[in-house]
């Protein structure tokens, strides 16, 4: 629980990103989870994502909330901003923040108890409000700050470490996400780095709220056997369905497969995800096809992984509902927001 | 006080209507042409927590002298409501007059002998000459105006003018509305004599002012402060400032060529998610607030205590109501005092204004967003429901086109630039305000928000004295708060015996019993606090007075317990005045409390309406 810098030694023959930064400049303190937790591999891919996409460590803010998943904030990008709020709140915090200065990068990290209990509501609102922000549930059905309750997300029939057996329907992210109108839905695993960082990196960049729910498993509350969220069930049922790549404005294409098999989906900037089908018949553009996917293989005790959904919601968007102008609303200078003496004399006419 | 022959100027007149009906176009119409006679009027509404058909009175207070608060008796009583017509009938000061709709008997009701009753078939005079149900209600209110102006002397050119502006776009309105006026004003002068001793003559006493609601002159205030973000959710009696924060935004911060909004209206899904917003907006670096009263400041309790630790500012205008509870959302309380001081758990203590009416709710709106950013800190701006729905007559608000605004300690690009590193909780400057920075302006700036235990250079800590350096920082910095809350405003000589102290809408009362405490005989001092914390001028104060008189709306004595808390005052000083029915505090309340403990030996007076 105690704050340990890291070291800040980078070794010369590092590779180094546009802006000449190392993997070692997007690290953040020293992690304090528990040996082997989940988190601290999305920890390690959010760093690899930053650094491959050359973010500018000062244009990302880290916004949490509380609980195991809260505190990974401290753990990369030790030079942007953090705020860790109050339990099951980031989300306004992130709207705020987001609705003050729309130029800036916003990642949300949360956990299942954050946002799928006394976090649901405000998870749902930024959804609706198409939050502009990279929002990651680090999932493990667990508490594990207070040591091993179920939480909203555990499935019926799993089993706690002292034994005890979830009888409640889990609330899942994904669907929840879908059938809120998300454009940006995904699912992981936090140990597979290679299909999170280019999820990550998309999300990022996605202009509207982007959900990844990865799974997450706690080595010391729900990994055990009759665990439904441990690292053996999570591989055993584990299906990818389509791979993103994200690919940079004016960056080549650089694919290794064909251009038939795979879905540009166009960001703002005129980066692009590419989706590529994995499963037969799938297709991530359309949400209700994609719903119905999720959920027939959830019913078989199933995770269905990848980019599920992702279609444009650019004309939704916080700030273009808001008619907001292009330059940040903490720039707009006091001379155009006051609007004088003048103006004001005009107004008190109406309360004469 | 039985009737005196003539009250030029000087009367009351209360109207008890049915809500949903329409009469508050009428009695709105009725104060503003008093008001443009030039002569000083009050409003208060008195409405139900009801979308349509319960009982809502209007009180206007006709006052040469400039008296805003209520008098606590009424001159003039329209009875429009058969419902609550025996109470009405009741509250008639003798020698007043009762003004009813005749068109219907109501023999069994009408027995007093000390006041003048005045029947006029208003349902049936419109019934008459208006068509469709809905418009026969409408008019039947304009109508009782229309009865009133002949009885008041009002000009009626003067209504038809006002009648004018309101419907601008719709001139068929002036006519019916102007027609239903006649009805009355012509049957008035038919059947009484007209005008009544209570009637008004045109002065000219409120040139310079303005009718303007605290809610709608602190939104302004907002806009003027330079707000953009603002993130509520909907609650009696502060709805309205949001409202017309959004619609002052809407005409003057709207970009004429790009049509892009120069602000952000956020309505947020609660309460909690409202103040995280006006949060992580300010932490941000815009100026954001949200309006709310007592069940919502419960609700922001957690986020509150997380700006004050994690020193993130935020101002919060608290349009107190009735509570506990749900209480009375539509009548009038200060009953958040100590909810708003202490919001959330721990250690926590937060800086608060106390407007007294419309008029300082502008400039201290101002003022909380300057404070807010200088200390880092929410700011709770606390008016009430009189204060915030009901039209205050006030000076004109002024603008200094040469005002800057005040954003405290933050490190821009070229500061960073300089210094070695940034540390967020360090005080510098020995004034207990550290320096922050603002995402995306520089990599030195960066740095890690957080509610849990951190240390001055903003790490994570549960060390014992690291912690405790930044804790004890902050009782440094809420010394200095003192410094910078506005101060007390004063009144009488400042060597009396006994002294009142109030705050809030308290105000007007209070100047009114002075005046009639002095006119018997006993002068008082009077201090009318405007923030919190407490500084050097409200200690000395009360020091030099043995006798205090505590007067505020809230059944607890919440000033008086804030008052023992937070100053040196000896607690047996302090005696308490507590009005708490839900409806403003009257200045005979405060005159009866303040002569009956002085008269009868030394006790506290606490009471009911009157």
């Amino acid at each position: 629980m105690t704050y340990i810098p890291k070291p800040k030694i980078a070794h010369p023959s590092l590779p180094r990103n546009e802006l000449g930064l190392t993997r070692r400049d997007y690290e953040g303190s020293l992690s304090t989870l528990c040996a082997g937790c989940g988190h601290d591999s999305i920890t390690a891919a959010i760093i690899e994502a930053s650094w491959g996409i050359s973010l500018r460590p000062e244009n990302l803010v880290k916004l949490s909330g509380i609980g195991c998943s809260s505190k990974t904030t401290a753990y990369f990008v030790g030079g942007a901003h953090g705020f860790n709020s109050v339990h099951g709140r980031m989300p306004s915090i992130a709207m705020g923040a987001n609705a003050a200065n729309r130029d800036l990068y916003y990642i949300g990290i949360s956990g299942d108890g954050d946002s799928l209990s006394i976090g649901l509501g405000q998870f749902c609102h930024a959804i609706r409000r198409n939050t502009d922000m990279l929002y990651i549930i680090e999932n493990n059905g667990v508490y594990g700050l207070t040591k091993g309750q179920f939480s909203a997300s555990a499935d019926i029939g799993t089993k706690a470490k002292k034994g005890e057996v979830n009888q409640q329907p889990p609330i899942d992210p994904v669907l929840l996400a879908m059938n809120l109108g998300a454009g940006f839905v995904a699912r992981s695993f936090s140990g597979d780095k290679a299909q999170l960082v280019p999820l990550i990196q998309a999300g990022l960049e996605y202009p509207g709220f982007a959900l990844i729910d990865v799974l997450s498993p706690c080595v010391t509350f729900n990994d055990h056997e009759g665990s439904t969220k441990s690292y053996q069930y999570t591989r055993e049922h584990y299906e990818p369905a389509v791979a993103a790549d994200y690919v940079p404005f004016q960056r080549e294409i650089k694919t290794d497969y064909g251009a038939g098999e795979a879905v540009p989906v166009m960001l703002h900037d005129g980066s692009r995800v590419l989706l590529r089908k994995l499963t037969e018949g799938y297709d991530p553009t359309d949400a209700h096809a994609a719903y119905d996917s999720v959920q027939q293989h959830i019913a078989r005790g199933e995770y269905l992984t990848g980019l599920l959904h992702c279609r444009s919601t650019t004309e939704t968007e916080f700030h273009a509902l808001n008619r907001s102008p292009d330059q940040p609303l903490n720039g707009v200078p006091f001379g155009k927001l006051v609007p004088g003496a003048k103006a004001l004399e005009k107004v008190l006419a109406r309360y004469r | 006080m039985s009737a005196v022959p003539s009250r030029v100027n000087d009367f009351a007149i209360k109207i008890a209507s049915v809500n949903g009906t329409g009469s508050a176009s009428a009695n709105t119409l009725l104060m503003k042409s008093i008001f443009r006679s030039g002569i000083p009027v009050m409003g208060k509404n008195y409405f139900p927590s009801n979308i349509q058909g319960l009982p809502t009175w209007y009180e206007i207070r006709v006052s040469k002298d400039g008296h805003v608060a209520r008098s606590g008796k009424v001159d003039i009583m329209v009875c429009m409501n058969a419902e609550t017509y025996a109470r009405d009938v009741r509250e008639v000061a003798p020698g007043g007059y009762l003004i009813y709709d005749s068109t219907w008997p109501r023999p069994a009701l009408l027995k007093r002998d000390d006041v003048t009753v005045l029947g006029v078939p208003l349902a049936g005079l419109c019934n008459d000459n208006f068509k469709g149900v809905r418009t026969r209600i409408l008019m039947k209110n304009i109508c009782y105006a229309g009865v009133l102006a002949a009885l008041l002397d009002l000009d009626l050119a003067r209504i038809r003018e006002l009648l004018a502006e309101t419907y601008a776009k719709k001139p068929a309105l002036v006519e019916s509305n102007m027609q239903a006026i006649q009805l009355g004003y012509d049957y008035a002068r038919a059947h009484f004599v007209c005008p009544l001793p209570l009637r008004v003559e045109q002065m000219d006493k409120t040139a310079g002012h303005i009718m303007i609601d605290g809610n709608t002159a602190a939104a302004l205030g907002c806009v003027y402060a330079g707000a953009t973000v603002a993130a509520w959710y909907p609650i009696t009696p502060s709805t309205s400032l949001m409202d017309a924060f959004k619609s002052f935004a809407d005409k003057l911060r709207v970009d004429p060529e790009t049509g892009h909004a120069n602000f952000a209206f956020i309505q947020a899904e609660d309460e909690l998610a409202a103040i995280g917003m006006v949060l992580g907006a300010n932490w941000n670096g815009a100026r954001a607030f949200t309006a709310t009263s007592g069940p919502g400041v419960s609700l922001m309790g957690e986020f509150l205590g997380l700006a004050y630790y994690a020193e993130v500012p935020a101002v919060l205008f608290d349009v107190q109501r009735v509570g506990p509870s749900t209480g009375m959302p539509t009548r009038t309380q200060q009953c958040d005092l100590l909810a708003a001081a202490y919001a959330s758990h721990g250690d926590t203590k937060h800086v608060c204004l106390y407007p007294a009416n419309p008029e300082e709710c502008f400039y201290m709106a101002v003022q909380a967003f300057d404070l807010a950013e200088r200390l880092q800190t929410p700011i709770m701006v606390m008016l009430d429901l009189d204060i915030g729905m009901n039209d205050w007559m006030c000076r004109d608000l002024k603008w200094d086109d040469a005002w800057k605004p005040d954003r405290g300690k933050v490190l821009g690009r070229e500061e960073l630039e300089k210094i070695e590193k940034f540390h967020r909780y360090v005080d510098k400057d020995e004034d207990g305000i550290p320096y922050r920075t603002f995402p995306g302006v520089h990599p030195k700036g960066a740095y890690f928000t957080r509610g849990s235990g951190h240390t001055q250079f903003g790490t994570y800590t549960e060390d014992a004295t690291e912690y405790q350096i930044v804790l004890d920082r902050l009782v440094r910095k809420f010394a200095t708060a003192k410094r910078l809350v506005p101060e007390p405003v004063f009144q009488g000589s400042g060597d009396t015996q006994a002294a009142i102290v109030s705050l809030g809408s308290c105000d007007g009362a209070i100047h009114e019993a002075l005046d009639v405490i002095a006119s018997r005989g006993v002068q008082l001092d009077y201090m009318r606090v405007r923030g919190f914390p407490f500084g050097e001028e409200v200690e000395k104060f009360l020091a030099a007075h043995e006798i205090i008189y505590v007067v505020e709306q809230n059944r607890d004595a919440q000033l008086k317990s804030l008052l023992t808390l937070e100053t040196r005052v000896e607690k047996s000083k302090l005696r308490s005045l507590l009005h708490y029915s839900g409806l403003p505090v009257s200045s005979k309340f405060i005159v009866d409390g303040v002569l009956a403990d002085l008269g009868e030996g030394r006790r506290a007076v606490t009471g009911v309406a009157s």
